[in-house]
């Protein structure tokens, strides 16, 4: 039975020289693959980073607000103790203005000089003595945004050697200006209103409140409604569902539904959910029920890896000992699975969250400057807010669209962060 | 080998005929289209320890699968024939599974402790069959297992730690302590030692032997010294057949089958 190891007698097997040259070839073959790597690596990451540059650089100024304080004269005149709201805050605002330039006499004049400050202003003020009524009669000091023209001024991104009649600001308006720096009254604090004002079509006042507040809703819409989804989805078909030509045509389709548009989505969410069952247009739930469709099948997807990746060692131990399929499923292989399952969940929710062309469909890109208060209530959301500020003209929203992007991108990191954390934390080895 | 002098004066003692726990007849397994197992008759006599050996893939372990129906988890697995608990066949459609797997114990080739504390490793078993009726009973059953199987001494101070995180040799005590926590009449042992040490295996060996008084077991081996040393009765299967059963003194000393004989000699396997 022994086969015959002989060598034939005619082989010529090859000299060890040439043996060895083959050998390096290899080795270069290895590095050449490696220095592959390596270039591929680092332009992705360069990228990547000109990206980020790109945005900060362009972004930073965002993040700081020129004001201008002013001292406005809350006269018992103009504004009535007993109702605040209905007082001529128009007046004051006017008043405040001219006690900054004494010498500016024509209309003309001090209606030049009051576009230093926002068009805000009046409201700024009116919401300030609302607050606090005992305002009336004294005078109010306010530091209150400079419109974006001199914002922009402020911080450089004007230059002062173009002529007169292609910069939005005249030489009058930049002296009033320089003046109003040199008496110290201009400052530069960190621009909150970003963080909690709502959009405004004024950049100076523009913030993205009510968007973030409008990804929250939408998000948690579509975590309640695929999270539990897809999991049950996914315990079925890997734990339960017989394989046959109905489980491959399921599970066929749902890779399928991985892979559809986004926009389809949309179309989907305007055409059956707005449509048909008739609900609001622009809101926080249907954006969420729109994005819930999409997520669902990630979801479905990492849920079921994770659960093939619970050793069947474990599964066996509790059919071992007469545990029934749900208690080995919910008792072993789950808790096992939930690691993978939440990490994933929370990936597919980040996409979701810089989901933009569903939303567009179902119309949560309206202009909005006020806040959701709730689910059914019109609301944008950060991508769509991205994409209205984008759009707008003025020049002080090519910095806050920038900021807007690093908004975004700060909330994927934690989430994705927070992933990572999860699955530290919950891992178990066994 | 000095062993099989021990074993020996073992079966010197248990040559009384035992009365049959678990009987199977005409017993065949297919997976998809492949046959596994062919035919086979065996009948495992109550309180010994039953050796089924043979080569890699000759269906010892699909067989013993089939005695607690562990083999109904796989979809593609098909089993005909009869096989009987007391005289009740566990295919018939009276039959609980769930409670059939708390009678008929399993203790697998790779130590699987549950990701949980030593003590819920043990109590899971009674508690999703409600056996306990106060947290006191729970308690004593899971003491009571752990004496049985060895462990109590090693882990009765630290019953809150992870079952994870015994030696190998104490994990599948731990398993053996979890399958007989639920009152199994049966305990089925896939190749329990072959993960381990020989020094943890010597004491699996033993632990065997002791519970051989409160149950029936059937271990499957690929050591024929094992076989040899812990069992009253060896089964030799080949190719998904049931070549050849005696008492292991028999089987070893003086083979019936040709096919036995090579295997045991070493020329097949």
């Amino acid at each position: 039975m022994t086969p015959d190891v002989a060598e034939p007698a005619e082989v010529a097997l090859r000299a060890p020289a040439e043996i060895a040259a083959l050998r390096r070839r290899r080795y270069a073959a290895e590095r050449r693959l490696r220095l592959a790597g390596i270039a591929a690596i680092s332009l992705a990451l360069g990228l990547l980073g000109l990206l980020v540059v790109t945005l900060v650089v362009g972004g930073w100024p965002a993040f700081t607000q020129t004001k201008v304080r002013v001292d406005f004269p809350v006269e018992r005149a103009l504004v009535d103790p007993a109702d605040p709201a209905a007082g001529n805050f128009r007046k004051v605002v006017q008043l405040g203005v001219a006690g900054l330039f004494p010498e500016a006499t024509t209309p003309q004049e001090l209606r030049a000089a009051g576009k230093i400050l926002t068009p805000g202003t009046q409201f700024l003020l009116r919401n300030a003595v609302i607050a606090d009524p005992s305002l009336v009669g004294r005078t109010l000091t306010l530091k209150v945004p400079a419109a974006d023209p001199y914002d922009q001024l402020a911080k450089g991104l004007v230059d002062r050697a173009t002529p007169e009649d292609r910069r939005r600001l005249s030489d009058a308006d930049i002296a009033r200006f320089d003046r109003l720096v040199a008496e110290g009254r201009v400052s530069r604090p960190f621009n909150t209103a970003l963080f909690v004002n709502p959009d405004s079509r004024f950049p100076e006042t523009a913030g993205l409140a009510g968007a973030m507040v409008g990804s929250a809703l939408a998000l948690l819409v579509c975590f309640a409604l695929s999270f539990p989804v897809g999991i049950a989805t996914a315990i079925y078909l890997e734990e339960f569902a017989r394989k046959n030509r109905t489980s491959d045509v399921i599970e066929v389709n749902i890779n399928n539904l991985a892979a559809v548009p986004s926009i389809v989505f949309g179309l989907l969410g305007l055409a059956v959910f707005i449509q048909t069952f008739g609900l609001p247009r622009s809101a926080p739930l249907v954006g969420g029920m729109v994005l819930a469709l999409m997520t669902l099948p990630t979801i479905i997807i990492v849920t079921r890896n994770a659960l093939r990746a619970v050793p069947p060692s474990i599964r066996e131990a509790g059919f071992g000992v007469g545990a029934s399929r749900h208690q080995v499923v919910l008792h072993h292989v789950l808790p096992l699975a939930l690691p993978g399952i939440l990490t994933g969940t929370i990936i597919g929710l980040a996409q979701a969250l810089g989901e933009t062309a569903p939303l567009l469909l179902v119309g949560m890109n309206a202009f909005l400057t006020s806040t959701p208060g709730g689910l059914t209530e019109a609301a944008t959301a950060l991508p769509t807010q991205i994409f209205l500020w984008a759009d707008s003209p003025e020049r002080g929203f090519v910095s806050r669209t920038s900021a807007a992007i690093l908004v975004l991108l700060g909330f994927l990191i934690v989430m994705n962060g927070v992933a990572v954390l999860l699955r530290r934390r919950l891992e178990r080895t066994w | 080998m000095d062993t099989m002098a021990d074993t020996r004066s073992i079966f010197a003692v248990n040559l009384a005929p035992a009365p049959v726990k678990v009987a199977a007849r005409d017993v065949s397994v297919f997976y998809g289209e492949k046959q596994a197992l062919h035919g086979v008759d065996l009948d495992i006599p109550a309180n010994q320890v039953t050796a089924l050996i043979g080569p890699s893939g000759c269906g010892k372990s699909t067989f013993l699968r089939c005695i607690n129906r562990m083999n109904d988890t796989i979809p593609a697995a098909r089993v005909s024939g009869a096989i009987t608990l007391d005289d009740v066949d566990i295919y018939g459609p009276e039959i609980d599974v769930v409670e059939l797997r708390a009678r008929v114990g399993m203790v697998f080739q790779k130590p699987n402790p549950f990701p949980k504390s030593i003590f819920e490793n043990v109590a899971y078993g009674p508690r999703i069959h409600g056996m306990a009726r106060t947290r006191g009973d729970l308690e004593s059953i899971v003491a009571s297992s752990l004496r049985r199987a060895g462990l109590w001494n090693e882990v009765k101070d630290r019953l809150r730690e992870p079952g994870t995180g015994l030696s190998g040799g104490q994990q599948q005590r731990l398993c053996i302590a979890r399958a007989i926590a639920t009152r199994p009449e049966v305990l089925l042992m896939d190749e329990p030692a072959s993960a381990l040490d020989p020094i943890a295996t010597s004491v699996i060996e033993e632990l065997i032997d002791e519970l051989r008084t409160n149950y029936t077991i059937v271990i499957v081996t690929h050591s024929m010294q094992q076989a040899a040393r812990v069992s009253q009765r060896t089964a030799f299967f080949h190719l998904g057949r049931l070549v050849e059963e005696g008492a292991t003194a028999d089987i070893f000393s003086n083979p019936r089958e040709k096919q036995t004989e090579d295997y045991i000699t070493g020329k097949i396997g």
